[in-house]
């Protein structure tokens, strides 16, 4: 048989990891978070603004590799699509229209930073504590299962019907308001 | 069933496990693209124009993609003077990268797939569109006007054809009911038509609107003609590729091609019943849908379906001539988006009502 790892991702019945996989897991984990947080203070300090970009790029698929390690295959699959094969684009698309020098832009600053800088501070701190308070020490189960797109779209169309409908609303009103905005005529 | 077991249920440790899959997955970027770069871009255009192509590396020039390869291997690795380095490099990686990642998803057997994803096709799709950032990446940093539009123009148009890729596999994985490519093709071996099950149900007969869109869609993708304004050689020397040359050329000309084999082996098993051979094939054996041997059968047959598809994608590319900006924007979304949601909506209600 193959290793369990790797049946875990394709069977359909959850399987026990081994500790020893659970190490690779965490390890990966911790690997990928690292790479995450140098992303993304190098995203805010950069004096360029593609290279911004592209950091803010690197920062949201280590969004989708965190999905991937917690076993929800489809949000990591619509992370790439949505925020990486749209947002991310279209951005990069946006920023190059307009101003895409080379090299330092050198007035890549900005005065309330120091603002930006505390609510970015408190946000973390706000998350962080609920979280905590939330989950705590609480661990993954050992059969800590791949969470099935079938599942997903269940829970989406009978538990979460009003809020996944609302949403659409939002972005749907958002869509139209983004129409008459551009239009000129 | 034991022989199947042996040669892909190994008891490997999982890196070894890895470095095969990695191994095979190198061979199914490459090979097919070679295969198809030599009969098609090589050989069949010329027989289109009345030329007889690549005559002298090899018999029949044959060896032409090696000598092209060496070729591209010992030239200098140019970086423009004024070009951000880092990311000139980084580009054609990136356009690499979705390839490979393209790839993984795609069985070829009933036992050998590199990964049975259960998102399998919107995995599939979703990468795809990781190359775009690379070509944006390549245009960019290449400090180049020419470069700069061509990336501009793939980004629009990537962005615009991606839609209308998406919503015409909708209509295949509704009928499928599943997103898993190893059960779309069970799903079309289990089919019928009008009780008649010695086919199965390939779904480019229920889903011919979803098949068209999806070859268009994968044409523009692919930046093929008549789709090509991001690499217009008469407007923009060659988009976003300009500044590139030697190895980092090579690898995007890999990418490009390989591509559009990964596309068609996508087509393939999403329209024309993939790995699998018709049904009635398996009464005149004897055996079960699952047979060891379609591990080995079934990578032949997807080659040759590969091969029919990409066929069509070089035949489009050698006959049409290119499209304006503004008619390729609108042929997207004004005549496919629509088309597609047409296509979804009249699949949804036959899967409801039938």
């Amino acid at each position: 048989m193959m290793s369990s790892a790797l049946l875990a991702i394709q069977s359909t019945n959850p399987i026990a990891l081994t500790p020893n996989e659970l190490w690779v897991i965490n390890t990966f984990f911790y690997v990928i978070a690292a790479v995450g947080i140098v992303a993304a203070l190098k995203m805010v300090t950069t004096k360029n603004v593609v290279h911004a970009a592209l950091y803010l790029l690197v920062v949201l698929t280590v969004v989708a590799a965190t999905y991937i390690v917690l076993g929800a295959e489809f949000a990591a699959a619509t992370q790439v699509m949505v925020y990486i094969g749209a947002v991310m684009v279209l951005l990069l698309f946006g920023v190059m229209l307009t101003r895409a020098k080379i090299g330092d832009d050198g007035d890549l600053d900005y005065d309330s930073k120091w603002i930006g800088g505390l609510s970015a501070v408190s946000m973390f701190a706000v998350m962080g504590y609920s979280l905590w308070e939330a989950f705590g020490t609480d661990e993954l189960p050992a059969d800590m299962a791949v969470q099935r797109t079938g599942q997903v779209a269940n829970s989406i169309f009978s538990q979460y019907i009003v809020p996944f409908e609302a949403l659409s609303m939002l972005l749907l009103a958002a869509l139209i308001g983004a129409v008459v905005v551009a239009r000129r005529d | 069933m034991m022989l199947a077991v042996e040669w892909f249920w190994l008891d490997w440790p999982w890196w070894a496990d890895t470095v095969v899959r990695l191994i095979f997955a190198i061979v199914v970027v490459l090979l097919p693209a070679g295969v198809t770069v030599y009969l098609y871009l090589f050989k069949m255009v010329s027989f289109m124009q009345s030329r007889l192509g690549p005559m002298e590396a090899g018999p029949y020039g044959s060896m032409q993609l090696l000598a092209e390869v060496g070729k591209n291997l010992q030239k200098e690795d140019i970086f423009p003077a004024k070009a951000d380095r880092r990311v000139f490099a980084l580009a054609p990686y990136v356009v690499l990268l979705s390839t490979f990642l393209l790839a993984v998803v795609i069985p070829f057997g009933p036992q050998a797939t590199f990964i049975n994803l259960d998102t399998g096709v919107f995995f599939a799709l979703a990468v795809s569109s990781v190359s775009v950032v690379g070509v944006i990446m390549a245009g960019w940093a290449s400090a180049s006007k020419y470069s700069l539009l061509g990336g501009l123009r793939a980004a629009g148009q990537l962005i615009a054809y991606e839609l209308p890729l998406i919503l015409a596999v909708v209509g295949v994985v509704i009928q499928a009911g599943t997103l898993n490519l190893q059960g779309i093709v069970t799903a079309q071996t289990e089919g019928e038509i009008f009780g008649f099950g010695g086919l199965g149900n390939p779904y480019f007969f229920t889903q011919f609107i979803g098949f068209f869109i999806f070859l268009v869609a994968v044409q523009a993708e692919l930046t093929q003609v008549p789709f090509d304004m991001p690499i217009a050689e008469s407007e923009l020397v060659s988009g976003y590729m300009t500044e590139y040359s030697g190895f980092r050329f090579l690898m995007f000309f890999i990418g490009e091609f390989a591509t559009a084999n990964i596309f068609a082996f996508l087509g393939a098993t999403l329209f024309l019943g993939g790995w699998q051979v018709p049904p009635f094939v398996h009464d005149l054996l004897g055996v079960d849908a699952n047979w060891q041997y379609f591990n080995l059968i079934g990578p032949g047959v997807m080659l040759a379906k590969m091969l029919l598809l990409t066929f069509v994608v070089y035949w489009v590319r050698f006959t049409f001539p290119r499209f304006r900006e503004d008619q390729l924007q609108k042929f997207a979304w004004k005549f496919l988006i629509p088309l597609s949601l047409l296509n979804i909506a009249v699949t949804g209600a036959f899967k409801v009502w039938l």
